[in-house]
């Protein structure tokens, strides 16, 4: 190694040194660095659960027959459904779906159990609470469910299994109790990450500006690169640790299960931690005061999330939007992640979100290196 | 209070508010344009589920079952597949989400009477969202679609019907139910980023020993500070709430003065709170990390927006009772869509007020501390 770069690894081992001093110097920041991603797994692993289980089921019977009892029953007993109020007022019902008591209202006429015997196809009414849709078609599908196998079962003991039934068995692959938290909790991983790698960089260098030590940067025999160098490097360590922490609490916790590499996992993180970094640099050299910085990686943040598939699936999006979520970083992370983690899915399944992400963070550290220098010769 | 001096301070605040041209723009276009945007790219419509069928029957019956599943809309077929082995291999691919499977016998099956013809699907469970919801559809295709037959065939009508009847959202279209969401979510952000700075950046300029040595009261400080974002928080929801009408005919049935009211004294709490972390922490970067951390993630996943509160375990629940952000979008909801009132919403209003009256609180307390300092 010649002289040069020698002293150029110096001044970066200096650098690192320095930055590693700023970011510990204040107990509460470490604080916030280490502590707060635990607590925010812990917290949104619980919350990020779209399973419909235990609806609240208001119930209002007409009937009161052996018979009606029966289909409350069935509901009830699927697991799915949950009787919190029953009545004998129709009123009521309109009143427990108003207040959120209930998101279902079950109501069953008089005359059930005399026409269900006859033949002649009762009809029971169930009023579904449509403001969250995604839990009333779950909820209405269940329901439309159960009530003909009953009826197949009622009508059974009468005829015998009558001619035309179908019967559609489901087998779900990879996540066979189709639990959601299994599919949300890798997510929130990429997440957490993302906003701790802003946060830990996005006032890194408009700060010094403000504060005035960017003048003192200035005049230092750094270069625009090693500057860069020794701004991510600390601040990729500390993420690192951030997701090997809430990686742990994902696994031991949430019980979920790791079934591809976690040398692939590994590189993935990096390789997105990189890209998150650049990315918070990036606002920072282009922000004149923290505020700016601040608002800027707001205005990034909400669209990442959202235009990731975490939370919406990206598929349904309109074409303009599927197209933009390819320019995110946190999407090919989530597709990563969560076919590492589910599917137990190797580089070679993942290997265009791989090289994106690679190009994203390679482009993403040049480009902040550029912008950098601009503000330095400024 | 002296109003004086009261009216004093916000005209500062504002002052220095409306210098900083871009933190303006922001407050007034951000929250519209992040409505528009995610309005338009949010939806949990699921429609043309991408299906591999694997059709072993070949009979005028099992094909009635797949275009049936077509018909609804929800399935749309990627792939004819013509081999078991095939079927496995499917679903390893990303390109199609499930797999219908119509056995041989299907159609001798479904004719002969005592038995009941099988047919699977094979799905993803990886998306387990999308599985379940594309597991009901199949499920209630397919029980109508028998049911449809037996009438045509006059073996009998369905035992019993289940007449169901969506109210508040009868197409349940999530746009709905994303939009109210939305705005309440975008505003308890904006309202905590706005703020989040306010007071450390009178202490990093060193500013605040000037406003220490006017005779202004700590709470009128706090309070006039807050004024000017409280204005632009309401103009800020008007705005939302009108787009949401205009663009995305998400219906307004409640009564406007109350989600006006509520919606002060939301911004009261959330603008509080904001202003509290700034005033407890007094370096930009720390405030500016806490507020993130503690407004931002917790208003998206904490608020019932994505995920219902009433599913969580119970420490939880309790954890949600302190974002601001869940009492808002019960309100939004509430009043957008199921036209509820104070005699519903009384419970969130209440505790909107205990906020406002804890987060101002706060601020004064952790305001007074620093003057001594």
């Amino acid at each position: 190694v010649s002289t040069d770069g020698r002293l150029a690894l110096l001044r970066i081992r200096r650098m690192i040194a320095k930055e590693l001093r700023q970011l510990f110097r204040d107990p509460r920041s470490k604080r916030v660095m280490f502590v707060a991603p635990i607590i925010q797994l812990v917290l949104f692993g619980y919350a990020v659960n779209t399973d419909v289980r235990n609806v609240a089921t208001a119930v209002v019977d007409h009937d009161r027959t052996p018979e009606s009892r029966e289909l409350v029953a069935a509901l009830t007993s699927s697991g799915y459904f949950r009787v919190v109020a029953t009545s004998d007022r129709p009123a009521d019902l309109g009143r427990a779906l108003d207040s959120g008591r209930a998101l279902v209202a079950l109501e069953i006429p008089p005359g059930y159990a005399r026409d269900l015997s006859a033949g002649l196809a009762p009809a029971v009414q169930l009023l579904v609470d449509g403001t969250n849709s995604n839990t009333a078609t779950v909820a209405q599908g269940y329901a439309l469910r159960i009530v003909a196998d009953l009826g197949a079962r009622a009508s059974s003991l009468v005829h015998g299994t009558p001619r035309g039934d179908i019967d559609l068995r489901a087998r779900a692959w990879f996540n066979p109790s189709l639990e959601s938290r299994v599919y949300n909790v890798p997510a929130v991983i990429g997440v957490i990450v993302l906003l701790m790698s802003l946060l830990l960089t996005a006032l890194a260098v408009v700060r010094e500006r403000e504060v005035g030590t960017l003048e003192q940067l200035l005049v230092s025999p750094l270069s625009a690169g090693e500057l860069i160098l020794g701004k991510t490097i600390p601040v990729a360590a500390v993420a690192l640790v951030q997701m090997t922490l809430v990686t742990s609490v994902a696994l031991l916790w949430f019980d979920v299960p790791l079934r591809g590499s976690v040398a692939t996992l590994v590189l993935a993180a990096a390789l997105f931690i990189v890209a998150g970094l650049s990315l918070g640099l990036l606002i920072s050299t282009v922000s004149a005061t923290q505020q700016e910085a601040f608002l800027a990686m707001f205005l990034f943040l909400l669209p990442a999330i959202i235009l990731s598939g975490f939370l919406y699936p990206i598929d349904t999006m309109p074409e303009l939007f599927q197209r933009l979520t390819l320019a995110n970083p946190l999407r090919h992370f989530l597709e990563i992640v969560r076919a590492i983690f589910l599917r137990g899915a190797g580089i070679p399944e993942l290997w265009v979100q791989f090289t994106t992400l690679g190009g994203m963070a390679t482009a993403g550290l040049a480009l902040a290196t550029w912008r950098f220098q601009q503000t330095l010769s400024r | 209070v002296d109003l004086v001096r009261l009216r004093a301070v916000a005209r500062k605040e504002w002052t220095q508010l409306r210098r900083d041209t871009r933190s303006m723009l922001l407050a007034f276009v951000l929250p519209l344009f992040m409505l528009l945007f995610f309005g338009y790219a949010i939806t949990w419509d699921v429609r043309d589920i991408p299906l591999a069928v694997l059709d072993q029957d070949r009979t005028p019956e099992s094909r009635a079952l797949v275009d049936a599943l077509m018909a609804s809309g929800y399935f749309s077929v990627r792939e004819e597949l013509d081999g078991a082995a095939a079927l496995d291999q499917r679903l390893v691919g990303d390109d199609v989400i499930g797999a219908l499977w119509i056995p041989p016998g299907y159609a001798r099956a479904l004719l002969a009477p005592e038995r009941s013809a099988e047919v699977q699907l094979l799905l993803d469970g990886s998306d387990a969202n999308t599985a379940t919801i594309a597991l009901n559809y199949a499920d209630a295709i397919v029980v109508r679609h028998a049911a449809r037959m037996r009438i045509a065939e006059r073996s009998g009508a369905p035992p019993v019907v289940l007449e169901t009847r969506t109210w508040y959202n009868p197409n349940l279209e999530s746009r709905h139910m994303i939009v109210p969401g939305l705005i309440a979510v975008i505003m308890s952000i904006i309202a905590a980023m706005l703020t989040a700075l306010t007071i450390a950046r009178e202490w990093e300029r060193g500013t605040m020993e000037q406003l220490a040595a006017t005779p202004v009261r700590r709470f009128e400080v706090v309070l006039g500070k807050l004024l000017p974002y409280v204005a632009i928080g309401l103009f800020d929801v008007a705005v939302t709430v009108v787009a949401g009408w205009l663009i995305f005919d998400t219906p307004v049935r409640g009564s406007i003065p109350l989600l006006g009211a509520l919606t002060l004294l939301f911004l009261i709490g959330a603008l509080g709170l904001g202003i509290f972390i700034s005033a407890a922490i007094k370096s930009q970067v720390l405030a500016m990390q806490i507020a993130m951390v503690a407004t931002y993630l917790p208003a998206v996943l904490l608020s019932g927006f994505m995920f219902d509160i009433a599913s969580m375990p119970a420490v939880l629940r309790a954890v949600t009772l302190l974002v601001p952000a869940r009492y808002y979008v019960s309100v939004t909801r509430g009043i957008f869509l199921k036209d509820v009132g104070l005699e519903v919403l009384w419970p969130q209003a209440l505790l909107m007020l205990v906020y406002a009256g804890i987060g101002l609180g706060l601020a004064t307390r952790a305001f007074r501390k620093e003057l001594a300092a």
